[in-house]
């Protein structure tokens, strides 16, 4: 359910931080806090950007080293803000 | 005004006079009053005392900012000797690197970097003693540390060290041009009369709230702790990860009531674009200092207007001299104000002049290098003798004037205006870059033939690294490979935003890295 998230949280960062870069080396897990590819002010602008595409806020405390180390585990912050509100939104459509 | 000799006392004076006001907040984790850091420092004075430490050794700090290394600065300056703070965030090679590089007799370590920092340490051939602490936190870390260790061996109480107004009070490490960190050499004048100025110029008193937002490795962090402790004022920590996030940062300058706040600019441009200042109540803030590049002006100007009240001042000075000159921003700034604000006028403590080329003194607006000289001024580079004697300019009365390597220009109303470097050193988010010792670090990569780095301006983030690379390999190593490798070699401020391949870099007719020619690709 968030290989949506995964897919443009990935192309942000490949357009924004890592021009011509391989989009394969770019996975999942690689580390992006600690690997030195987001620093602080790129982790605000990552924040921003999924907070606009998917209509999600984070709390401040959630920004953490953490939560935005990699691809993964931003998708999975990113699951825990939209609890199956997919299903219902199509069962009502 | 009473003038200190050392920079500790004040502090000594302050816990007697105001032993139950705070000294220290750390939020999040707790507060510590003057009586309390008064006698934590004492005890660690005596530890150090006992483990060897005499007057003039240096002793090294590496831990987060915290309560504890508040008291551990304190303690060191107690035992007569300077202190080492290194940056806890950096590769623990480096900081290794540092600790030997003075021979530090001591240091103060969180227990998490003890492992890496003992491996890395005895690698090169010493073994200094440590003062472990568990987690720095509150103080607790570093008082549970001297409870064991004086159950385990009791040592006596010393008498604190009353230095001498030459002795090294503490030991900057700042990026070196030939791929080493250099150590600013800075005594216990130097630090007091700094302390002293701003005492003059700011008149802090007991009911002030500091922030201390700058890491205790960087020069800003002299203001926030000695100015703050010797006015009986409370120090409010920034821990790392508040400080770099505008929002919890602004809420945090509220609800701490911070009255003096003291940061690079990146952090004040960050909060006006970023922090929702309108959220908050900052009546109780009535000086904004900032220092360490220059400030966009547009931001600058978003900042005054969104936070009206306060005084604004530009404070400029490389390391080795602290805050040399200022300037108070005038309110509002003028609307046909583009360019950065100047940098102002010569502090008291010390004086300013301008020089050609050959070290003759210009005409007033004519550019040249802004040199320094007087009480503020370092003492040398640890070790390093030939970089201090390149570093100073002697004139006919045999005075030393520290050449700061910046152009500026003064103009008719006195104030000195930047315009620019003389050398390859830039500054980002505050910190002194030298572009050499990227170059070096990527050096150490086994794929990189040749390797060179420029900076240009960025309307954005102030300025843009590039790395222009050539590679042994058919293949070169990927853009995540190199931002993970630098990462291992330097501190993350360091860390170039573009690499870019090619299959030889340009060169002059004498051979020689066409830098020129990099700047415009990048």
């Amino acid at each position: 359910m968030s290989d949506d998230v995964k897919t443009a949280v990935k192309e942000f960062i490949l357009s924004e931080f890592l021009p011509g870069e391989d989009p394969a080396e770019l996975t999942d897990s690689t580390p992006l806090i600690s690997g030195g590819i987001l620093d602080s002010i790129a982790t605000l602008k990552v924040v921003l950007f999924i907070e606009e595409q998917f209509n999600v806020t984070f709390e401040a405390h959630e920004v953490d080293r953490e939560n935005f180390d990699s691809i993964e585990n931003i998708a999975r912050l990113v699951g825990t803000k939209r609890p199956q509100d997919h299903d219902q939104a199509r069962s009502s459509a | 005004m009473t003038r200190h000799a050392a920079l500790h006392e004040p502090f000594a004076a302050a816990a007697r006079r105001w032993p139950e006001r705070t000294a220290v907040v750390e939020p999040g984790h707790g507060e510590i009053a003057y009586g309390e850091l008064d006698a934590l420092s004492d005890r660690l004075r005596d530890r150090l005392r006992a483990l060897g430490v005499a007057p003039g050794d240096r002793v090294g700090i590496y831990a987060r900012k915290s309560i504890d290394a508040v008291a551990a600065i304190l303690g060191i300056l107690k035992a007569g000797a300077a202190y080492v703070p290194v940056d806890p965030g950096a590769p623990p090679s480096r900081n290794a690197y540092i600790l030997n590089n003075c021979a530090v007799k001591a240091a103060v370590v969180e227990s998490r970097f003890e492992p890496r920092l003992r491996t890395e340490i005895e690698a090169l051939g010493v073994a200094p003693a440590f003062v472990a602490i568990g987690e720095a936190g509150a103080g607790e870390g570093l008082r549970r540390a001297l409870d064991a260790a004086q159950a385990a061996r009791p040592v006596p109480a010393t008498d604190t060290v009353v230095p001498a107004p030459d002795a090294l009070a503490y030991i900057l490490y700042t990026s070196g041009s030939t791929g080493k960190p250099k150590g600013v050499m800075l005594s216990h004048e130097n630090g007091a009369s700094f302390v002293d100025w701003c005492s003059d110029v700011f008149a802090p008193s007991e009911g002030d709230r500091f922030s201390s937002h700058a890491p205790f490795h960087f020069d800003l962090s002299i203001l926030d702790i000695h100015v703050a402790l010797k006015h009986g004022a409370t120090l409010v920590l920034v821990g790392e990860e508040i400080g770099k996030d505008p929002e919890r940062l602004a809420a945090l300058v509220a609800e701490e009531r911070i009255s003096i706040w003291y940061s690079a600019p990146s952090i004040l441009a960050l909060l006006a674009q970023y922090g929702k200042l309108a959220r908050h109540d900052y009546s109780a803030l009535r000086t904004v200092l900032f220092a360490g590049e220059v400030f966009p002006i547009r931001h600058l100007r978003s900042l005054c207007a969104q936070l009206p009240r306060p005084r604004y001042f530009n404070l400029y000075g490389p390391t080795e001299t602290n805050v040399c000159t200022f300037y108070e921003v005038p309110a509002p700034i003028p609307e046909d104000r583009t360019t950065p604000v100047p940098i102002g006028k010569s502090c008291s403590h010390l004086r300013c002049k301008v020089v050609d080329p050959e070290g003759r003194e210009v005409r007033r607006g004519e550019e040249g290098e802004l040199c320094v000289a007087g009480r503020g001024v370092m003492q040398g580079y640890w070790a390093l003798p030939e970089q201090t004697a390149r570093g100073f300019l002697v004139d006919a009365a045999g005075e030393r004037w520290y050449k700061t390597g910046d152009i500026v220009t003064e103009q008719p109303d006195g104030n000195y205006t930047y315009l620019g470097r003389r050398d390859r050193m830039v500054k980002r988010r505050g910190y002194r870059v030298e572009l050499g010792e990227i170059e070096s670090a990527l050096y150490r990569h086994p794929a990189i033939k040749e390797a060179a780095v420029v900076a240009v301006p960025d309307e954005e983030a102030g300025i843009r690294i590039t790395a222009f690379l050539s590679c042994r390999e058919a293949k070169h190593p990927s853009l995540i490979e190199m931002k993970r490798f630098c990462t291992e070699h330097l501190p993350l401020y360091m860390v170039p935003d573009r690499f870019a391949w090619h299959d030889t870099l340009p060169k002059t007719s004498t051979d020689k890295t066409d830098y020129q020619r990099l700047k415009e690709l990048a």
